[in-house]
């Protein structure tokens, strides 16, 4: 299969990530993982916890860069470039524990034609 | 979390603070008391989330097995944290919590068991929580709830929330219990 992951380094995110490789390891899967830069981590960071999430597998990951808005521009590669999964961490919860679905996250689910895994 | 959370203007209340007793709509006797921090207490919060019906879930919460139950509750028990519960004799038949946000406001939530649902307690247990928490000098309180439960949403009108962005796929509603 081949798999676009959105990552922007929140936790949810690093989350999916880590699932995602062992999965494409596992599976054979072909990983691209799409960049968020946002106000908390560089795209040079990103790039690094991907690198570093990968480690010594054996799995070769492409790296692209998003601007912008995140859920259309994701969606956009996804379409467009035929993938046949988009993944996403969509675990971020409230105080009292209330998993809670971020706007990015949301508007993936409701607008992708590619399948979508949330992963929580 | 969201610091730009909006909270009506109109402070609503006051509301009447526990220890609250009061007779159900199917006759059972209800108390209303603030957690007391007791193992006794706890263990009554535990038995009730383990048989709580799973369709009444809110957003994943309570958890449905008995270990996480008892992390989750354990976690909403804090000592920043405020708890009531509503007792029919020693069975738990309600919960209410408000669990600090980091952000100077309070997010807000409340679970009755489901033989004791419909009866008036949910009503009686959120007001007395607001009460409890105008006592601990708490002003602002949030909650979000899934649109279509539509009977939780009724009750918290009715109390004085308001809706405060209806953008996502869960409401979000909020009350000011005291001016700042």
């Amino acid at each position: 299969m081949n798999v676009l992951l959105g990552f922007d380094g929140s936790q949810a995110s690093v989350d999916a990530l880590k699932r995602t490789i062992d999965r494409a390891v596992a599976a054979g899967d072909e990983l691209t993982v799409a960049l968020n830069e946002t106000g908390v981590a560089s795209t040079d960071v990103l790039a690094d916890r991907v690198e570093q999430a990968v480690g010594e597998k054996e799995l070769s990951v492409e790296l692209r860069e998003i601007n912008g808005e995140p859920a259309s521009d994701l969606i956009e590669i996804a379409e467009s470039e035929e993938f046949d999964e988009l993944v996403l961490g969509g675990n971020s919860t409230s105080p009292m524990g209330k998993i809670t679905l971020n706007k990015t996250v949301e508007f993936v689910l409701l607008n992708s034609h590619v399948t979508v895994t949330l992963v929580r | 979390m969201n610091s730009n959370r909006r909270y009506p203007d109109t402070v609503s209340g006051p509301f009447e603070e526990p220890p609250v007793e009061f007779v159900d709509r199917e006759d059972r006797p209800i108390k209303i008391l603030p957690y007391d921090g007791s193992d006794r207490e706890f263990e009554g919060l535990v038995k009730m989330y383990i048989e709580f019906d799973l369709s009444d879930r809110a957003q994943g919460i309570p958890p449905k097995k008995e270990p996480r139950v008892r992390t989750w509750v354990d976690n909403i028990l804090a000592d920043d944290c405020l708890n009531v519960i509503a007792w029919d004799g020693g069975t738990a038949a309600g919960h209410s919590m408000l669990v600090p946000d980091g952000d100077g406001g309070h997010e807000i939530a409340i679970f009755i068991l489901q033989p004791y649902q419909d009866a008036g307690i949910g009503t009686q247990l959120t007001k007395s929580l607001l009460g409890y928490g105008e006592q601990h000098n708490i002003s602002k309180v949030w909650l979000t709830v899934e649109r279509w439960n539509h009977r939780a949403i009724a009750l918290y009108e009715k109390i004085g929330f308001e809706t405060t962005s209806a953008e996502s796929f869960d409401l979000e509603m909020a009350i000011r219990i005291a001016a700042e």
